[in-house]
């Protein structure tokens, strides 16, 4: 009776999944601002980040069929970028009259538009090898030491584990009215009730499910005051980085930094 | 008669691989009171849910005359009323009123007859003052009540109980026993309260990883202490 679909962690045996989990994310950030600072139509760049991207992949054993699969996840976001195919001005390929107005589609525009989906596209595939090859509690303990404030990564944490209990929850609450959706032995009854009735269940629970949330929450954290919790998150110090580590590190972000040259002076 | 419970070869798997019944074969009788019986994880709620198809697996299961298929299920569950160990599961909607209401106006029936039906259900278990209040703030012993009333209002053939006495003090609990004792109902009562299944159930099950291990008269399975212990069970 449990939601299984939200952890996207999947474990393997391999060197992208054995390394250091803060040298991951921050060559994993490195990497998507490096995607995000190359400049519109700069084609051989973005031919290199895909490759790095690929091959990381392919080292990471996840397989990049699935890779691919998820990324498609980032394609509405794609949509918030059309705008531009029309308001950069330059030569216009195609017009389309829209009543009383025309959209020029611009040559310039379609360039920008086309590396915007191309950036994201590869962005939003390390992000989804980041997030499968390492485990939620090793990202936090990563995000802890790159100085993201405690507070912060504990309310990471708190809703990562509390998601599930909820997802769980709201699972439950589906099963009790399906348990009762059922058909009367009275012929020519329409089952079902109205579009509006059945909306205000849907709304009945989605309130239910809020104050539950609310509830729980007081309950978690008077379990947490009464084990001691004033506010203050503590937490055992990290080992320290080896320097085979910190070499992968420093090679990992010259790679980057180099690429980012390259794509401006090229 | 052909309201019964008939379950054959029932074999279930969650979709994480854990294997929760196997070969599960279980049939019972109009009017009988049965008790299910066995540790957590046996498989005894995984059994329940099948009951009106909302887990689905492999084998045959046949409720008060109907194979539970897609064609029936919404009949099915009309006559199985299945009542969920969490009560607050159960309880949705943001009166006792809309709760016990849902079954019947889910399934299209007039205003007056819906109206009957809730009052008649909010009798049978002694709660008629309670029909606008917020489920929300009710006790546990009160909300196990309206969940039951929740389905009596489908006049279900058979009803159906998770672990209805877990959480409740001895005086809700044992109103909730007197309760269960009154209701003329076929009845399949999954539980860990051994003295209630003594008292109450004629007939116990015990299932232990996913399998019926016993089936037969309590006393008769209470008085074997072996079979008890190697179940993780205790004598009451």
């Amino acid at each position: 009776m449990h939601a299984h679909f939200l952890d996207p962690y999947i474990q393997r045996a391999s060197p992208i999944h054995r390394l250091d989990p803060r040298i991951k994310l921050v060559l994993a950030i490195a990497f998507i601002f490096t995607t995000a600072l190359t400049p519109p139509g700069a084609w051989p760049a973005y031919v290199l980040l895909f490759s790095m991207v690929l091959a990381v992949e392919l080292l990471s054993d996840l397989g990049v069929g699935y890779v691919l699969k998820r990324a498609v996840l980032a394609l509405p976001f794609v949509l918030a970028a059309v705008p531009v195919l029309f308001t950069l001005g330059g030569p216009a390929l195609v017009s389309l009259p829209v009543g009383r107005w025309t959209l020029e589609l611009s040559q310039p525009g379609l360039e920008r538009f086309l590396s915007i989906a191309l950036k994201s596209w590869i962005s939003v595939q390390m992000a989804i090898v980041l997030a499968s090859s390492t485990s939620f509690p090793d990202l936090l303990v990563a995000m802890r030491a790159i100085r993201i404030p405690r507070l912060l990564v504990s309310v990471f944490g708190l809703m990562w584990r509390y998601l599930f209990v909820l997802a769980d929850e709201t699972l439950r609450l589906m099963r009790a009215r399906t348990a009762r959706s059922g058909q009367s032995d009275l012929p020519g009854l329409k089952t079902g009730g109205s579009l509006l009735w059945r909306a205000r269940i849907t709304g009945g629970m989605a309130g239910s499910l809020f104050l539950r949330g609310i509830e729980r929450s007081d309950r978690i954290y008077m379990a947490m005051v009464s084990r001691g919790y004033d506010g203050e998150v503590r937490s055992l110090p990290l080992p320290a980085l080896r320097p085979t580590h910190w070499l992968v590190l420093v090679c990992g972000l010259g790679i980057l930094v180099l690429l980012l040259l390259l794509a401006y002076l090229v | 008669m052909h309201h019964s419970i008939v379950v054959e070869d029932l074999s279930f798997s969650y979709s994480d691989g854990h294997t929760a019944l196997r070969d599960v074969s279980l049939s019972i009788q109009p009017c009988e009171k049965v008790a299910l019986v066995g540790p957590n994880g046996a498989g005894k709620s995984t059994l329940i849910l099948h009951l009106n198809g909302i887990l689905k697996g492999q084998g045959r299961v046949h409720v008060c005359g109907l194979d539970v298929t897609d064609k029936n299920l919404a009949r099915v569950r009309a006559m199985v009323g299945l009542v969920f160990q969490a009560p607050d599961d159960q309880l949705f909607s943001p009166t006792v009123y809309d709760d016990v209401a849902f079954g019947p106006l889910y399934q299209g029936l007039p205003q007056s007859e819906v109206e009957q039906r809730v009052q008649e259900a909010l009798a049978a278990v002694h709660m008629s003052d309670y029909a606008r209040r917020v489920s929300h703030h009710l006790s546990v012993g009160e909300k196990k009540r309206i969940a039951i009333a929740t389905v009596l209002s489908m006049k279900p053939e058979v009803l159906v109980l998770d672990e209805p006495t877990a959480g409740l003090d001895p005086r809700a609990r044992r109103s909730l026993i007197h309760l269960l004792a009154e209701l003329p109902l076929t009845m399949l009562v999954s539980t860990h309260d051994m003295l209630m299944a003594r008292e109450l159930f004629p007939r116990l099950v015990i299932m232990d990883e996913g399998k019926v291990v016993a089936d037969g008269p309590t006393q008769a399975l209470m008085d074997d202490i072996e079979l008890l212990e190697a179940h993780g069970l205790e004598r009451p």
